[in-house]
């Protein structure tokens, strides 16, 4: 495959960055949106010509002979060379998960890129300030996470991972008079920060003991059934071995080193994911514009961390233990945050930690993959999901800026009852839930199902405690649909400002994407994306899919007598569980938490007495020694008086007592 | 003597010093200074493609372009030049810095004092870069010292006396032991009497005994290092910068600190890798402490320029924490980290200077939503901090990455734990810049009365845009820097890493 047609997928996105960022200012803002929405349009057929040959193709480059996808590396440069081995290349890798996110980003993208040119503009149809701006950080942000996906090296991936980091953090704090998106963009760079950290220090340990960074290298580490399948030297692929199957490997408390780094790189990827503890910025970073909470915090950034696990699998997989931190952290934060979605008012809240569990749910599936139970179907129900959850979530987020950009407010309560006057966004709305939910014959059910086959095999805990949460999620998204569109009538004062549909660039891409909601489920993902590249042929385990349907409807049917018309239940049950209710609806005090570390203790222990001690310790000893030989000079001053008596006198002194102590001494002698 | 390239690093700023002798008016001075720092940076990238040039011919001197011509001969002290790939950088570095600074000193108070004063401390840091000769290199170094006394004492603003005292008595300090590390380094440069000044052949003899460098080398190290900003001798950093004019910060923070870095390891490392080896762990316990102290402390400041301070204290002590790791690949990374560190905090500065000349206050407290009134320069301070925070495509991430994966190259426990320690910097980092970004430039405006304020003017873009332009060129093609500084390591380092 020549390397110029899929190099442009992140060409123009940089190049729009550059164009938007550098003349933008001179160029009227609906010109300065078309031109980003069409150069992303250019990138999404790009991006689907490369996917379509490298899964239709059937060239020799993508599949062997055995029908198995292989790593394709079409293009690498040096950018930066540290040791003989150690080099960061800047290429473009090619395998069957880069080419699905290259389609995800894109479609998720354009779309966004659309709506934007609607959403951003004030009810009488004029552009915000800093229209131009906002496409340039989306083509910033484009071009960043494609860089990201097609990383050939763990130092490249780390590189977009900054930068995506950064975009995300020019995103969230877009309208920068606001002091609540200047505080969350700031929290949210630096939660994410430390987590990279990790990242960067597994990183450092994980290329100190391989001596490579690249990911042939390091993933075709000879597992059973894919020493051959990725080309890669025989020397590197033994060391790699070496250090991940011997008892030799060093220790470090108790652990493998390989271990810790595995750790170490999955903290990152907790960081971006906003899995526990590291959640917090996750919805905090809501005050960002809507479609890029769409673009960003559901369908694309945030699943960075899933990725990069599902990038390492063959590693992870070599050690059980860093796999078993994966599936504890993952089961933990879908729970907490299937929870505290529950008693959430703001609806963008609602979705974010919806989002946060439904990203949980791919690693609980990646960490509970096994070569063994049913080859690995946890791999490819995760990227199942993660497919099919970016598609339904950027509707539902989407659609709630509709609504948003309908009403001017985040919060349900000036909601209720919508859905007479925005039928598309009420549809489309539904259909997401319903997706999410996972009801067949929409998207979710089928990666949901896939996954709980997958926890089923794993274990029967995992199975149920996942099981829960699904049903969780169908009640939750429920009861901020019948929050919103049903609930009471809704209280128009005067008609001509009734709340309605939105221009047709915002429904358009509504429609595309619950149209892909409906029917993504259908696609045999098994045939296109396995974790060693083997088509996988999906089946449908009746049991579980009867079970999990059987949770959702229940839930969905709950919701429905909870939440349908007005009435008391609700505040009934809230004040029935008075300490739960509270403990979800504060998120479990994590951010007060967050709050009195890095300010009572970081600023306060830290910071501050460091600074103290640096200006009076330190300084004032320097002072002090300025101040000794000021003293000790102002006090032998007085000897050069220049008066020429007591010269004299001094002089006569010093000679009678020299001669004194020269003839006590003759005499002594 | 005139068919040497270097020498005229020396004379074109000397000239520049009898033209704005000369001048009568400020519209004078500021062609002789601009015109003069055009010629420097033109100079030393003619420099540079003669240098690639030379070396991809298959020229393995160490140095190149080496000259000498006798000066005191009894005392065998002669001005010996010579340069290879670092000094290259520092020379490009610097010829920048006085560019961008003689723009962002545009309209300055008694212009011709001012310039003449900064065009003399250039002159010491153009000479300091070019010699190999210890003696030389030494009057070089006070040459670009003194005159901050003055610049800051005349011309800067606040407790400026205290500062300027403060500044220099502790370089000073510096430079005793300095003077008596270079002195012993003189009497033991030669096995068999024959004494010398000489960088390069002090280096070939390897005369100093082992003992005797145990004794130099903390002499020099130390020397150098309170230049360097390294822990404990910091202190006159942010009572000097707070006082010091911007074109001075500019100079001072982003040439002069690198005086030290780069005569740690020019003097101290390369002529004592003995006792750079046994006694490493004792400066990079220091270095390390400097770097996360550094950045903690940033983060409580109030005042735009000590947070600048206190920032160099940890980047700076980064590049000698790199230097002490001994090995190719984090030495690279530390004269990287001099470059990036020299033309941000350049950057910085500026700004800081062009804010404090419109608000009139450095205390972030006071201001607030600056990105409403000048959005050119709050870009700017936006791309400044992230290039402090380290984020690739601009110079600071490079840099770093290759300090820490350098340092992490070694096969103790010790180097790499501290290199993890050092790693942490890239959090609290980020914490006091978005700490300062997010209270000065965004929210809502502060002080109504900024609401008049006029963003910058053209000379403020030139010299503002130039250092971003650079920055993020070694940002973007770290490759071409790496290669040039590795070219210069890779024929003479080994005698050093030969020691591990």
């Amino acid at each position: 495959m020549e390397p110029t047609l899929p190099l442009l997928i992140l060409v123009i996105p940089l190049f729009m960055f550059l164009f938007l960022g550098l003349v933008g200012g001179y160029m009227k803002p609906k010109v300065a949106g078309v031109i980003g929405t069409l150069g992303m349009g250019t990138t999404l057929v790009l991006a689907f010509i490369t996917a379509y040959t490298y899964f239709f193709s059937g060239s020799e480059c993508f599949v062997n002979e055995a029908g198995e996808r292989l790593q394709s590396i079409i293009f690498n440069c040096d950018w930066l060379q540290f040791t003989d081995k150690l080099v960061i290349r800047l290429g473009f890798l090619l395998d069957p998960i880069s080419a699905m996110m290259l389609v995800v980003i894109t479609t998720i993208s354009f779309m966004v890129h659309l709506y934007s040119n609607g959403y951003m503009c004030d009810h009488s149809g004029n552009p915000e300030r800093g229209f131009q701006r906002y496409y340039a950080f989306l083509s910033l942000f484009s071009f960043s996470m494609l860089g990201l996906v097609v990383a050939t090296n763990i130092f490249q991936m780390y590189i977009f991972w900054e930068l995506v980091g950064a975009s995300s953090y020019l995103l969230i704090g877009f309208y920068y008079t606001k002091p609540a998106a200047v505080s969350a963009s700031k929290k949210a760079f630096i939660v994410t920060r430390f987590a990279d950290l990790g990242f960067l220090i597994g990183i450092l340990i994980l290329s100190y003991y391989t001596g490579t960074f690249n990911f042939t290298d390091l993933t075709s580490a000879p597992v059973e059934g894919i020493a051959d399948t990725f080309r890669v030297s025989a020397e590197t692929a033994a060391n790699v071995q070496n250090i991940f199957n011997t008892s030799a490997a060093p220790m470090f408390m108790g652990a493998s080193v390989m271990t810790w780094a595995l750790v170490l790189i999955f903290m990152g990827g907790m960081g971006k994911s906003a899995m526990m503890p590291l959640h917090i910025w996750l919805p905090d970073a809501m005050e960002g514009p809507t479609p890029v909470s769409a673009l960003i915090h559901a369908a694309t950034m945030v699943v960075a961390g899933v990725y990069l696990v599902a990038r390492l699998f063959p590693l992870y997989v070599m050690q059980e233990a860093s796999l078993q931190i994966v599936t504890v952290v993952g089961a933990l934060t879908a729970l907490y945050a299937a929870m505290v979605a529950c008693a959430q008012i703001d609806i963008k809240r609602v979705l974010a930690f919806s989002t946060i569990s439904q990203i949980a749910f791919m690693m609980v599936s990646l960490g509970v993959s096994r070569p063994e139970i049913h080859e690995g179907v946890g791999y490819m129900a995760s990227m199942f999901h993660l497919f099919t959850h970016a598609m339904f979530k950027a509707l539902l987020f989407l659609g709630a800026g509709a609504l948003i950009h309908a009403v001017g407010s985040n919060d349900y309560t000036a909601m209720h009852g919508l859905r007479k006057y925005m039928p598309i966004t009420h549809i489309t709305f539904l259909i997401g839930c319903l997706a999410i939910a996972g009801i067949i014959p929409f998207a979710g059910f089928f990666s949901k199902d896939e996954i709980l086959t997958a926890c089923f095999g794993y274990s029967t805990v995992a199975y149920l405690w996942m099981s829960f949460v699904a049903g969780l999620t169908a009640f939750y998204m429920f009861r901020l649909y019948y929050l919103i569109f049903w609930w009471k009538d809704h209280e128009v004062h005067d008609a001509h400002h009734a709340p309605h549909d939105a221009p047709w660039t915002m429904t358009l891409p509504l429609i595309i994407l619950a149209t892909v909601s409906i029917f993504a489920g259908l696609i045999h993902f098994g045939k296109f994306v396995t974790w060693n590249g083997e088509p996988y042929e999906i089946h449908l385990n009746w049991t579980v899919a009867g079970v999990s349907l059987a949770v959702a409807v229940i839930a969905i049917g709950i919701a429905t007598w909870l939440y349908k018309s007005e009435n008391a239940k609700p505040e009934k049950m809230a004040n029935a569980l008075p300490n739960l209710w509270r403990w979800c609806h504060r998120r479990f005090y994590f951010d007060e938490l967050y709050m009195f570390i890095t300010h009572r203790i970081i600023f306060n222990c830290v910071s501050r007495p460091i600074a103290w001690f640096d200006r009076h310790i330190i300084d004032g000893t320097m002072d002090g020694f300025a101040a000794i030989t000021n003293k000790a000079s102002e006090s032998i001053k007085g000897l050069q008086s220049g008066n020429a008596q007591s010269y004299v006198f001094v002089y006569l002194f010093g000679a009678l007592l020299l001669g004194a102590i020269t003839y006590i001494c003759l005499v002594l002698c | 003597m005139f068919d040497n390239i270097l020498i005229y690093f020396v004379i074109i700023p000397l000239v520049m010093l009898a033209l704005v002798g000369l001048s009568q008016n400020i519209k004078q001075i500021r062609a002789v200074a601009v015109t003069g720092s055009l010629a420097l940076t033109g100079l030393s990238i003619f420099l540079l493609v003669d240098y690639l040039s030379l070396r991809s011919a298959g020229e393995t001197a160490p140095m190149l372009f080496t000259d000498s011509w006798v000066w005191f001969a009894p005392l065998h002290i002669n001005l010996s030049v010579g340069v290879d790939g670092i000094s290259i950088a520092m020379l490009l570095l610097s010829s920048i810095i006085l560019l961008t600074g003689s723009f962002a000193s545009w309209t300055i108070q008694q212009p011709k004092e001012f310039f003449l004063w900064l065009i003399l401390l250039s002159t010491g840091v153009f000479g300091f870069f070019i010699t190999i000769d210890l003696f030389a290199m030494f009057m070089f170094y006070e040459v670009a010292l003194i005159p901050m006394y003055l610049l800051i004492g005349v011309w800067g603003s606040g407790k400026k006396n205290y500062s300027a005292m403060k500044l220099t008595l502790m370089l000073m300090g510096g430079s005793a032991f300095l003077m008596l590390g270079l002195i012993g380094i003189y009497y033991h440069s030669a096995a068999d009497g024959n004494l010398t000044w000489n960088l390069l052949q002090i280096a070939e003899n390897n005369a100093i005994s082992e003992n005797w460098q145990l004794f130099l080398f903390p002499m020099t190290f130390v020397g150098f290092g309170v230049l360097g900003a390294m822990f404990p001798f910091h202190t006159w950093s942010p009572d000097g910068h707070e006082s010091a004019p911007t074109a001075v910060s500019m100079l001072h923070a982003g040439v002069l600190m690198k005086l030290g870095g780069y005569g740690c390891f020019r003097v101290a490392i390369y002529l004592m890798p003995y006792a750079a080896n046994e006694l490493s762990w004792i400066f990079l316990i220091l270095t390390g402490i400097s770097v996360v102290y550094g950045a903690f402390s940033a983060c409580v400041q109030t005042d735009l320029k000590y947070i600048n301070a206190y920032s160099s204290v940890s980047h700076c002590g980064l590049v000698l924490f790199a230097i002490l790791m001994l090995n190719t690949t984090a030495m690279t990374g530390a004269i990287m980290q001099m470059l990036s560190h020299g033309l941000m905090t350049a950057l910085f500065f500026a700004l800081i200077g062009q804010i404090y000349g419109r608000t009139h206050t450095r205390d972030i407290r006071e201001m607030g939503g600056l990105m409403q009134i000048m959005p050119y320069l709050s870009v700017c301070y936006v791309i400044a901090g992230m290039a402090s925070l380290g984020l690739p495509g601009l110079s600071g991430f490079v840099a770093e990455m290759t300090i820490f994966v350098g340092s992490f190259q070694h096969a103790d426990m010790f180097h790499r734990v501290f290199t993890i320690v050092a790693c942490c910097s890239i959090v609290i980092t980020a914490v006091y810049i978005l700490r300062v970004v997010g209270k000065l430039l965004f929210g809502p405006v502060q002080n109504e009365h900024h609401r008049q304020l006029t963003d910058a003017t053209w000379w403020e873009k030139v010299s503002t845009a130039t250092l971003i332009v650079c920055v993020a060129v070694i940002g973007c093609f770290p490759n071409f820097f790496a290669s040039l500084i590795k070219s210069t390591f890779i024929p003479d380092i080994f005698r050093v890493l030969g020691m591990n």
